[in-house]
């Protein structure tokens, strides 16, 4: 039945998106919600918290301020801490009370932008998509506020990596890993958004050649650069042997080019022979189908439980919006490559392998969690 | 670095010296901070003190996750289930069907029939009007085998009466109907962890021949009913105090509110108050009360004048705590709160005396983000709870929430004995605090 589950998780929610995603960025983020936002946010969907300072809160919303629509509330506490913080911007994002309540956020956080001088934007968050849109959308709206300026190409062939947080990759080197990877392959990095780099490596992302988007939450920054900037893209993530290469190869031809380019969708799952399913969100798990296919042979299918442009999924790759769904694809599959919580409903006779998603997981399976980049794969089918 | 960028050394607006301090509420409300320490119980690990339940929360994604995931880590999704809200539920009249059709679906997906089902919505229900009533009707008529509990996700609603603790700690005991009184029974009420055995109140039931019944020792369903036939309701936490009130509204049983204290004749009060209730004479506590003062000199022989800090979720009470350890020679150096109790006057006034420098530190001001880890601190600290232990950055903890079990004189000698535990020997700080729920499994 649609929107309810017996027994699997549920994907971080747009609000985490949101602050994952401008975390390290040196702005402060404000999630206006009661708590429950800030908490599941920073016990769950954060694994820098612990170590990594930054500036999110949540607005402590009540019911009275809701619904007498007392919005000078928060105005008054984001500038006062703005002005105890000096953050680099103030972003503004709201749950679903605030989404009942009309609350208008773009206006809020222009007024603040106004009393403290600070670049401030509103976010359309509801606590009710999940942590893809509110990636994007924050990820756009700084992009697009700071960088700005047209800067020359850099001489060598260079990159931005766009679309990482720990909630596709965790914290386990992967990201590290890509950039390695980047390197090797003949680019400089110029920006990681947004992990490892600043905000105001970002602003210098309109010197890089190409850019590679490895999750879906940074396409619409990726398509904000190339209509800013010409900078073309391309979608996938280097996992495995063989498909790095086919990735390297396209971030080559996309620079020269011009042309943009989906390596992670380029794959055909129409065919009726029973395949390996991989549930997840669509650039890596269409990434990780290349790989298997080319790397070890078995057909793949993407499972997409989230959000996605239909441009990201190759011909027989499905969507599965609830449990029963994923159930039902997971009794047709050959094997299932998935998060250890989609186990419960993968009957016993399909092979299960457990790829944790942080996303999906949070951090109960951080330890298992695995660094595919430019390497064997694990798993022998 | 951020630290240094920020000025965040300054703590104006974050910290007080108790001489200047107001009570209740010595900070001003503005956005807030989350401190990564997880051990106090959410309304989920509450809601699992009832055994064969079953939990199925309505509410949007960003609700579900938080508590669907505290499920997960603590290895109970088997007794965890959902129901989203979606944007256009809200506004197309479908949210009480969906949660209706939702619960019978997930019901009979189940393995096994749960005795009871919790059922929780959230703020957006209660915003958008939703009529609970209406929808627990239709599924107790659907399902008369089982017990449906009405449970409430609503922090928005966290100041406009009972917080969501105090109504889940409530509603933990809904499903008692009135019952012939047990007189030879006594329940511990609204408790997350059994209270210790060496305690007068439990010493004071056994002494009574009363059988003690407690949530938190309820291995099945019936066991966990047979709560309701028992005469005697005792609570001693703050947030457990309206369960008993609602079960002597309710079912006629009696309610003993004995606040778990620190103060050494409150205690004593409160013992007499329940050994009459009990209808036994009030013992001489000389000796108990002699083995709590000798304690706290044995913890104070080992601790010496290492700084002593307390937080909130250790205890109800730690300005009380701070009190008592201040009067017997400890050196509290501060108590970690964002708000105090009405409880708390008398000790807030007492401690004002005794160590007027005392400093109140809020949990939740923004610059609580950078005042983690101990960059305040120099030098080593004693701290009781969690996030004492994470603020001032020290490997030397009590590990205890909600005063940990601990009550009475008992609980004072016991807790004596944890600090000097605490300050001989050293925990991973960052990995033991940030396990959700203390006591309860992890899979972490």
């Amino acid at each position: 039945m649609k929107q309810t589950a017996r027994i699997i998780s549920i994907h971080a929610a747009d609000t985490s998106g949101v602050c994952s995603m401008l975390y390290e960025l040196g702005g402060m983020v404000v999630v206006h919600d009661a708590s429950g936002c800030n908490s599941t946010y920073s016990t769950h969907d954060e694994p820098r918290w612990y170590r990594q300072d930054s500036m999110i809160y949540i607005s402590a919303l009540t019911e009275a301020d809701a619904i007498l629509g007392n919005d000078e509330k928060l105005i008054g506490d984001v500038v006062s801490a703005a002005k105890d913080l000096s953050p680099r911007f103030i972003a503004l994002c709201g749950a679903p009370v605030p989404l009942l309540a009309g609350t208008d956020f773009p206006a809020i956080a222009a007024e603040v932008e106004s009393r403290t001088g600070i670049p401030a934007f509103g976010l359309h968050t509801s606590g009710m998509r999940s942590y893809l849109a509110g990636a994007s959308e924050a990820l756009k709206a700084v992009v697009s506020r700071f960088c700005t300026d047209a800067l020359p190409r850099t001489d060598a062939p260079s990159a931005n990596i766009i679309g990482a947080t720990p909630l596709d990759f965790s914290i386990n080197g992967t990201v590290e890993s890509m950039i390695d990877w980047l390197n090797r392959s003949g680019f400089e990095l110029v920006s990681c958004m947004a992990m490892g780099s600043t905000l105001d490596d970002i602003r210098r992302a309109s010197a890089a050649h190409v850019n590679l988007v490895v999750s879906s939450c940074g396409l619409a920054t990726a398509e904000l650069l190339l209509e800013r900037f010409g900078t073309p893209w391309v979608a996938g993530v280097p996992v495995g042997k063989k498909f790095p290469a086919v990735l390297a190869s396209a971030l080559k031809t996309a620079a020269k080019t011009g042309e943009c380019a989906l390596p992670c969708a380029e794959r055909d799952a129409s065919s009726p022979v029973k395949k390996l399913a991989i549930p997840g969100e669509t650039i890596f798990s269409g990434s990780l189908a290349a790989a298997i296919e080319s790397d070890l042979g078995a057909p793949c299918r993407v499972l997409c439980p989230l959000e996605a442009e239909d441009r990201l999924l190759a011909p027989g790759d499905i969507r599965i919006f609830d449990e029963d769904a994923a159930a039902e694809a997971f009794a047709a599959s050959s094997v299932v490559i998935a998060d250890p919580m989609y186990a419960p409903v993968c009957p016993p006779d399909v092979p299960f392998h457990r790829l944790p998603h942080e996303a999906f997981s949070g951090r109960c399976y951080r330890k298992e969690s695995l660094n595919l980049i430019d390497r064997p794969l694990p798993w022998r089918f | 670095m951020l630290k240094k960028l920020n000025g965040a050394d300054d703590m104006t607006g974050a910290e007080v010296a108790i001489r200047d301090a107001e009570f209740p509420v010595p900070f001003v409300s503005g956005l807030e901070y989350n401190a990564p320490a997880r051990g106090p119980w959410n309304i989920v690990h509450t809601g699992m003190l009832i055994p064969e339940s079953h939990q199925v929360f309505a509410c949007a994604q960003g609700c579900l996750r938080g508590v669907i995931l505290t499920a997960a880590e603590m290895i109970a999704m088997d007794r965890m289930s959902w129901i989203s809200v979606d944007k256009n539920d809200l506004f197309d009249g479908s949210l009480e069907r969906n949660i209706v059709d939702g619960t019978a679906e997930i019901i009979r997906k189940l393995p096994k029939k749960p005795r009871a089902i919790l059922l929780f919505i959230s703020c957006v229900h209660l915003f958008a009007g939703c009529d609970f009533e209406v929808m627990l009707d239709e599924l107790r008529a659907m399902f008369p085998d089982i017990d449906f509990i009405d449970c409430y996700m609503n922090p928005t609603m966290r100041k406009s009466g009972l917080t969501p603790d105090q109504l889940m700690r409530r509603q933990l005991y809904a499903p008692f109907m009135p019952c012939p009184a047990d007189k030879n029974a006594v329940n511990l009420i609204g408790n997350d962890r059994p209270t210790d055995e060496s305690s007068e109140l439990v010493w004071l039931i056994r002494a009574a021949g009363r059988e003690l019944r407690d949530i938190t020792l309820c291995r099945t369903y019936d066991e966990y009913m047979r709560m309701a036939k028992s005469a005697l309701n005792i609570t001693y936490l703050p947030t457990a105090a309206a369960s008993g009130d609602a079960l002597e509204k309710r079912l006629g049983r009696r309610h003993l509110y004995l606040p778990l204290s620190y103060d050494l004749d409150e205690i004593e009060r409160n013992l007499a108050r329940f050994a009459n209730a009990l209808g036994i004479d009030t013992p001489d506590w000389t000796d108990a009360k002699r083995n709590a003062l000798r304690a706290l000199e044995q913890a104070k022989d080992v601790i010496g004048d290492t700084p002593v800090e307390i937080d909130y979720t250790a205890t109800p009470r730690p300005v009380g705590l701070a009190a008592l350890l201040a009067e017997y020679g400890f050196r509290v150096k501060r108590v970690y709160t964002d708000a105090m109790i009405e409880e708390e006057r008398p000790s807030f006034e007492r401690l004002r005396e005794l160590a007027p420098d005392l400093l109140l530190t809020a949990t939740v001001n923004v610059k609580m983000r950078f005042a983690g880890k101990g960059v305040h601190e120099s030098g080593d600290v004693l701290a009781i709870g969690q996030k004492a232990a994470y603020f001032s950055g020290t490997k030397h903890f009590v590990n205890i929430v909600s005063g940990g079990g601990m009550y009475g004189f008992d609980g004072i000698a016991r807790l004596a004995q944890r600090m000097i535990e605490a300050a001989t020997h050293e925990q991973d700080t960052e990995a033991v605090i940030q396990h959700k729920g203390l006591g309860c499994r992890s899979c972490l």
